[in-house]
């Protein structure tokens, strides 16, 4: 697979697991995907569905213990001073060695939910936001530093950047908190962004705005975007290729138009019938039925065939579907469309 | 910043004064006083003292006249001569009781402080990044036999050994060799060894509960966003430890700089005695029982100025750590 230049990350068969007292989590249990260079992955789920932890173990910021991955590779593509680029294995680095942490925060950048408690309360923000750059760009002196962290303040709108960067976090409002938040995660020019529900905690006007500057940063400094959600509407707005994931599995994985306007996989139709449309009529909406399983729960089979309007007793609670590619670059993992399914 | 403190200082003024008032009165609620006791006293072990003479004790001591102003004489001399009044019962100014004993009480409770400190906040740091481990639970383990056990039982049980072992009597404050020479280097280094055995057996409980204090803080603000998102940026995870969650734990341990004096001071008395220290808190405890009212009054109220002045400390340090504490008020 790993044969094309536009390739940045490659994740493949990873299998992430908690221990906990209570049982073992298979948050994530089969997930493989690509981000290409300067595209946009949008990837949508439920609460425990594994989205986040996928985005945390590329990360290497997977809470370990209780995490443990038991399999799986993430390779990303390193560009080497043009020359060419180089793969690393991600997941054989250290997680707290000097390899990693070089590219953390260097070549991958993530912003977090909570824009509220996502800064230190007791340091300044540019203190927070010089300190990446300080760590990932050599022979940067601290005056070129604070003018860098200015100059992205600037550019995430932050008004009044050079006086604004000596505030500390409780003096910005929540909107300015995650632009400052975008600006330390684009602070050394990463290759990928990782977005982990960056507008879930802010209001509508608010999100809008961050999504348009998402869009604006993307281009201008030619990343790809990692962008995690459980809002659909967000995600079609920004996202070129679509990833579904439901219980540590990805159940459906095509562009954008693909999945909105051709989805095949029960889960995904069910959620679109769960949305409103502004152009439908006013019928009322009809929820997924049932409820999410227990995370400790082991499925033989499919993990949504208690909850699906079109399982097939005998197929689908047997064995775990495979993900097949239905048409190029339509993945599916559901045995209506499977020989098992058809016959 | 200055204008807090500032503030901050004038705010002491009444609360102060408030205390003094308190130190004086309490003391003298029990029925009696010192004088009455006194001459009580003298009768019954068969001196004749006549109802004239015994009018003139009370007068020459002051107690002929109303409370409030044996309280007024007693502040004016302490705040215009720094005079702290007279002890009955050793017959003495109290200054010079509070000269010989003072400076050693808040040595020990200084060095106790730091001890149980400098023994805690490393276990601490520990016992809350790596949860659950070995070590963990052995330090939890000693943190609560720490906690648990009187302090003066340990006392005995650590003299014994120093005793038994090392043939060091720890009683005292000096050797009986030294006891009446003049001071010399080699009088100072015994008393320094005669003072570590209390500064640990006061230190120590204070340790215990630190570790528990320490590790409770740490383990909650390691949960927090902002370590996540320090660790995304890629620091190490001795810089990030160090930069942001230990220091945000450190503040409801200092805040408490000035509660930990008097507590301190209490666990002493018991220590003090057993070990036989010339320290405050047996003369408290004996001026107490004696109803010598200006000495308990003093002990008290500079016990409880030191406690004041510890909590004004705390506050400084948390309004210089914490911006959200400084700028209450001052902006949005």
């Amino acid at each position: 697979m790993a044969n094309s230049q536009d390739v940045l990350v490659e994740v493949q068969d990873l299998q992430v697991h908690f221990h906990l007292h209570e049982g073992v989590v298979r948050a994530v249990d089969d997930v493989s995907f690509t981000i290409h260079q300067g595209q946009t992955l949008g990837v949508i789920g439920e609460s425990g569905s594994g989205k986040s932890v996928s985005a945390q173990s590329i990360m290497g910021i997977v809470p370990s213990p209780p995490a443990k991955q038991i399999g799986g590779k993430i390779f990303m593509h390193l560009s080497d001073n043009g020359t060419g680029y180089r793969v690393v294995n991600l997941s054989e680095l250290p997680p707290k060695g000097n390899e990693f942490r070089a590219i953390r925060g260097k070549e991958i950048g993530m912003i977090f939910q909570e824009p509220m408690t996502s800064f230190s309360p007791v340091h300044t923000i540019g203190d927070q936001i010089m300190e990446a750059i300080l760590l990932h760009i050599p022979n940067v002196s601290k005056k070129e530093a604070r003018e860098r962290t200015i100059e992205i303040l600037r550019r995430v709108g932050i008004p009044k950047a050079e006086r604004r960067v000596d505030n500390y976090s409780h003096q910005f409002s929540g909107g300015m908190r995650q632009r400052a938040m975008i600006a330390m995660a684009l602070s050394c020019n990463p290759k990928l962004l990782i977005a982990d529900e960056p507008t879930t905690a802010l209001d509508v006007t608010i999100e809008a705005q961050i999504l348009e500057l998402l869009k604006d940063l993307q281009q201008e400094f030619n990343m790809a975007i990692m962008y995690i959600s459980h809002d659909l509407a967000v995600v079609g707005g920004v996202a070129d290729e679509v990833m579904v994931m439901y219980l540590g599995l990805v159940m459906e994985h095509a562009s954008a138009e693909e999945v909105f306007e051709n989805p095949l996989h029960p889960y995904t139709q069910a959620l679109w019938r769960s949305i409103p449309k502004i152009d439908g009529d006013l019928s009322r909406l009809k929820p997924i039925s049932g409820t999410l399983p227990s995370p400790f729960a082991v499925h033989k089979g499919c993990p949504f065939f208690s909850r699906c309007d079109d399982r097939i007793v005998g197929v689908c609670d047997m064995a775990r579907p495979p993900l097949v590619e239905v048409k190029p670059g339509h993945k599916v993992r559901c045995y209506l469309y499977t020989e098992q399914g058809k016959g | 910043m200055l204008a807090y403190i500032a503030r901050r200082l004038l705010m002491l003024i009444p609360i102060l004064v408030l205390i003094s008032m308190v130190s004086f009165f309490v003391i003298q609620l029990p029925p009696g006083d010192w004088v009455s006791t006194y001459i009580m006293n003298l009768r019954t072990s068969g001196i004749n003292l006549s109802d004239q003479e015994a009018d003139r004790l009370t007068a020459m001591y002051g107690f002929d006249q109303p409370e409030y102003v044996q309280y007024l004489k007693w502040m004016q001399g302490i705040l215009t001569k720094g005079d702290f009044g007279y002890s009955f019962q050793w017959g003495k100014p109290v200054n010079d009781l509070l000269r010989e004993r003072l400076p050693l009480t808040l040595a020990v409770s200084i060095f106790a402080l730091f001890v149980s400190w400098l023994i805690a906040i490393p276990i601490g740091i520990y016992s809350a990044t790596h949860p659950y481990s070995l070590v963990d639970y052995i330090a939890t383990f000693l943190g609560f036999i720490g906690l648990a056990t009187p302090g003066f039982l340990l006392a005995y049980i650590l003299a014994w050994i120093f005793f038994r072992y090392f043939n060091f009597s720890t009683m005292g404050l000096f050797s009986t060799a030294f006891l009446d020479s003049p001071w010399s280097w080699a009088k100072f280094a015994d008393m320094l060894k005669h003072l570590i055995l209390p500064i640990i057996i006061i230190g120590l409980p204070g340790a215990g509960s630190t570790i528990r204090v320490m590790r409770a803080n740490l383990m909650d603000e390691l949960k927090k966003q902002y370590v996540i998102t320090a660790r995304a940026k890629g620091l190490s995870e001795l810089t990030l430890l160090f930069k942001y969650p230990v220091r945000l734990a450190f503040n409801p341990l200092f805040s408490t700089i000035g509660w930990l004096l008097p507590a301190i001071f209490s666990g002493e008395v018991l220590v003090s005695i057993v070990l036989s220290l010339p320290s405050i808190g047996p003369l408290l405890l004996r001026a107490t029982l004696a109803q010598d009212m200006y000495l308990t009054g003093s002990i008290v109220l500079i016990l409880s100025t030191l406690t004041v002045l510890g909590s004004l400390i705390s506050d400084i340090y948390l309004a210089w750590s914490d911006p959200r504490i400084r700028y209450e008020g001052t902006s949005k």
